[in-house]
């Protein structure tokens, strides 16, 4: 059990884990380690790949054992980089394993989280908005160098409510509407940061964001290395993307596709309240600039959340449901559709092992070279188009890095190559649809 | 720094006798006419009698002075294949990057645009680390992992360096609102020039600049040419200093130092209280737009020998100091001879110093990295774990 389990201890880990004695490269093995100065003496809990929304794992979780110690105590902690932390993976598998029933699997498209273990029954119930909203705000309270901007986020409250009350609260220097020029806002933005400002930088949508791409490729991503290390670009750009609700082509794009070239930045997705709190904590904190990818639909996601204070690796990702014949990788709002599959898969008899990849760049390699050699099959559903996307990218380093533990040919389930239609019908046939995933799964499982 | 050195030299040359002349190190004010009145749009024009000193024109003289011979450096470093790539030099524009600095301080930030490396030295940069960032070494300004275009330094508010035409203005604003945000009393000087003046990007900065009173003062470096096309060619409304409509602007000599110093101290008293105001800097570039541009066939020989013979920025200073009887033909001469070897010995410097370790090609990707081990092409070579 994760309580009891040694590995919630701080253990140093080391960044080259080796599988069978075979060198991974690429592998990543940062997990960082978090704690609070000042104000709140309370340290913040790490929680591992396991989000606490997979449910019934948590059920024997003890907060108490889990308070890590704080930074001073920390053995020869040099730089924050080196501590720590929980290990994921294998371990955090194995204990969510115990005791884990298969109806848990089902996570219909929009999750109502009954009462959970609950840790201790504390926590509290929000929607993935609301969980976004929160993490910004203790963060600019944490930090008087944060500050947000984008259009309509002060006064009118943010278009999808991500910053409701921030203004009122803040003041409007420190939630700034601005005009509607991205290029211009997003360059300010990255500006301000490189004099030591942390801006949260919003795109209304995703798309609007195309605007800004040279700011966001030559100046947010580069200048860092172009300057010798001299300026740091703490930003997060956020905002919501994605195909919604018949919102037509410009309005339903998917960005990380675009962005993952980009050397210099970092790319995350959250999917759960917990995570989405957890990474823009993350994120904000990052002296990387950090692209946060939300989803339109997503917001509205309901979820039971710690009350104490905590944070998401901006590099793991997260374990949905272990499994042993497949692994199915996802991000985003397709791991509603994988996890609805997993429900028919897993009445037809199958296990497949999910995982929420979240750091669309750099990958989780380590997690998913494990999850590889366990299962030998995999299966990538994603949301990006067929061509140039996350996925194409990812089957790309899994054949590379993975491929000796591979039984069967990398499937990648994507959206069509074209632009996304209106009409309903076709809308939802440019999408990965769980009946496909199924499929899928059967196909490579034979 | 420059003072004292001036002071040095000056006793050098002075022997002392009854006809000691103090002039060259005087800190005296003497106030000059600026040779052109200003064009002013939405506001006032500041006076045309500039306040300064003999030790300051002097300073000026030798700062211009070792610019133009770090320019005129670069370009033979490039003809002979040791700079590659771009390379835009400034020479005919110094008058702006010192008078500039005559206005303001340190903490008051620039940004540029890929025509920076004078500046760069404006902010206090030094030779060496220059030509180390031309050629590729690792003494440069950026580990010469920028190039010419990109020259920052960080600890004189030198926000570099950009290679995309305007993108640096937005950038500009975001100095400016950072300044506003910690309530620091600085500026921001946001340096672009007649070809970025039609980009979008400017006109978006300067709405958020205006509405939100930011202190940036946004300076169009006209040199009359946006690569080979002339300004009438490009521009609808060559008035750049009245293109912000609503944002006052100012038309200035970009070739008299003094006239340049002048209207930036102007700007920055105007920006702190009022918010943006445009300067329009009147000058002219020798070269060609950069190295791979010969200059000769969008523009005569003529005119650009013409410009150099009646405005040219250090022979104006030079005729002033002469005229002010602050130095002697003779103490000029030899202040350029001194800058020339300074030039040399930092290019001597440079030539020496490494190339930058195949390891740094992974360095400064992420602040901390991440862990990440990379490998090259073959797996087998440039390993580097990014810890």
């Amino acid at each position: 059990m994760l309580a009891e389990d040694a590995s919630f201890t701080v253990t140093h880990v080391h960044p080259m884990r080796t599988l069978d004695g075979i060198t991974l490269p690429h592998v990543l093995r940062f997990l960082r380690f978090v704690t609070l100065p000042g104000k709140k003496k309370m340290a913040a809990r790490i929680h591992g790949g396991a989000g606490a929304g997979a449910a019934t794992a948590l059920s024997t979780f003890n907060p108490k054992k889990l308070v890590a110690p704080s930074r001073t105590n920390l053995p020869a902690a040099r730089s924050s980089k080196r501590c720590i932390v929980a290990a994921a993976g294998s371990d955090a598998s194995k204990s969510l394993r115990v005791g884990h029933s298969q109806k848990l699997i089902a996570n219909a498209a929009v999750a109502t989280k009954a009462e959970t273990s609950a840790t201790t029954g504390t926590g509290h119930e929000l929607l993935l908005f609301e969980a976004l909203q929160e993490g910004l705000e203790e963060e600019m309270d944490r930090d008087p160098r944060v500050c947000v901007m984008g259009e309509d986020v002060g006064h009118y409250g943010g278009s999808y409510k991500v910053t409701k009350g921030l203004a009122d609260k803040f003041g409007d220097l420190r939630v700034l509407d601005t005009p509607i020029c991205e290029n211009a806002f997003t360059g300010m933005g990255i500006g301000a940061a490189m004099t030591g400002l942390r801006p949260v930088i919003e795109g209304m949508n995703m798309g609007f964001l195309l605007l800004a791409f040279n700011q966001i490729s030559n100046n947010c991503g580069m200048l860092h290395y172009t300057s010798g290390g001299q300026f740091t670009i703490p930003v997060v750009i956020r905002g919501p993307g994605g195909v919604g609700r018949q919102l037509g082509a410009e309005h339903s794009q998917r960005l990380e596709s675009y962005f993952q070239s980009i050397p210099g930045i970092q790319m995350v997705a959250c999917s759960t309240p917990y995570n989405a709190k957890g990474l823009m904590k993350a994120a904000i904190r990052s002296e990387n600039p950090v692209i946060l990818f939300e989803h339109v639909l997503l917001y509205n996601l309901k979820e039971k959340i710690p009350d104490e204070e905590y944070i998401c690796n901006l590099e793991e990702a997260e374990m949905v449901r272990p499994g042993e014949h497949i692994t199915i990788l996802t991000y985003s709002r397709m791991r509603y559709h994988v996890m609805q599959a997993a429900k028919t898969l897993v009445n037809k008899g199958y296990d497949p092992e999910v995982i929420d990849i979240r750091s669309l760049k750099p990958f989780d390699l380590y997690t998913i070279g494990n999850s590889v050699k366990k299962t030998h099959r995999v299966l990538i559903v994603e949301e990006c188009m067929r061509t140039g996307g996350i996925g194409a990218s990812l089957t790309a380093a899994i054949n590379e890095n993975f491929h000796d533990y591979l039984d069967a040919p990398v499937m990648c389930l994507s959206s069509q190559d074209v632009p996304t239609p209106y009409a309903g019908t076709l809308e939802e046939w440019t999408v990965v649809q769980p009946a496909q995933i199924v499929t899928a799964v059967e196909q490579l499982c034979q | 720094m420059a003072l004292s050195r001036l002071s040095l030299r000056s006793t050098t040359f002075l022997k002392p006798s009854s006809l000691r002349r103090h002039v060259s190190t005087d800190t005296t004010p003497i106030t000059i006419e600026t040779a052109a009145p200003f064009t002013s749009h939405q506001c006032d024009p500041p006076s045309r009698s500039v306040e300064t000193s003999s030790a300051e024109i002097l300073s000026f003289f030798r700062d211009m002075a070792r610019m133009r011979r770090m320019e005129i450096a670069a370009d033979s470093l490039y003809k002979s294949k040791l700079i590659r790539g771009f390379c835009h030099l400034y020479d005919g524009q110094e008058a702006l990057a010192v008078g500039m600095e005559a206005a303001i301080t340190k903490k008051d930030a620039i940004i540029t645009s890929y025509r920076d490396h004078c500046t760069f030295l404006g902010r206090g940069g030094e030779l060496v680390d220059a030509f180390s960032e031309l050629m590729g070494r690792m003494r440069g300004c950026s580990n010469g992992k920028g190039g010419s275009m990109h020259f920052y330094k960080k600890d004189a508010c030198f926000y570099g360096g950009h290679g995309i035409v305007g993108a640096q203005i937005p950038l500009g604003c975001g100095l400016a609102f950072a300044q506003k945000y910690s309530k620091e009393e600085n500026v921001s000087f946001v340096l672009y020039g007649d070809g970025a003046a039609n980009q979008g990007q400017l006109f978006e900065a300067l709405n958020i600049a205006a509405l939100w009173d930011l202190p940036a003062i946004l300076v169009c470096e006209n040199n009359h040419y946006g690569m080979g096309t002339a300004t009438w060619r490009s521009a609808k409304s060559p008035a750049y200093f009245k293109r912000g409509d609503y944002v006052p602007g100012l038309k200035v000599d970009g070739m008299d130092v003094l006239a340049v110093k002048q209207a930036c101290k102007f700007a920055k008293e105007h920006a702190l209280k009022n918010g943006p105001i445009i300067l329009e800097m009147d000058t002219y570039r020798y070269h060609g737009h950069s190295m791979s541009d010969p200059g000769s066939t969008y523009r005569t020989r003529d005119e650009v020998s013409g410009v150099r013979q009646v405005r040219d920025p250090i022979e104006r200073v030079r005729k002033l100091l002469l005229s002010h009887d602050i130095a002697t033909e003779k103490e000029l001469k030899d202040m350029e001879k001194e800058v020339r070897k300074e030039v040399d010995d930092a290019v001597a410097q440079a030539k020496e110093s490494p190339v930058p370790e195949a390891s740094e090609l992974f360095t400064n990707m992420y602040v901390k990295d991440c862990g990440v081990e990379s490998f090259g092409a073959d797996r087998k070579e440039l390993k580097v774990t990014l810890a």
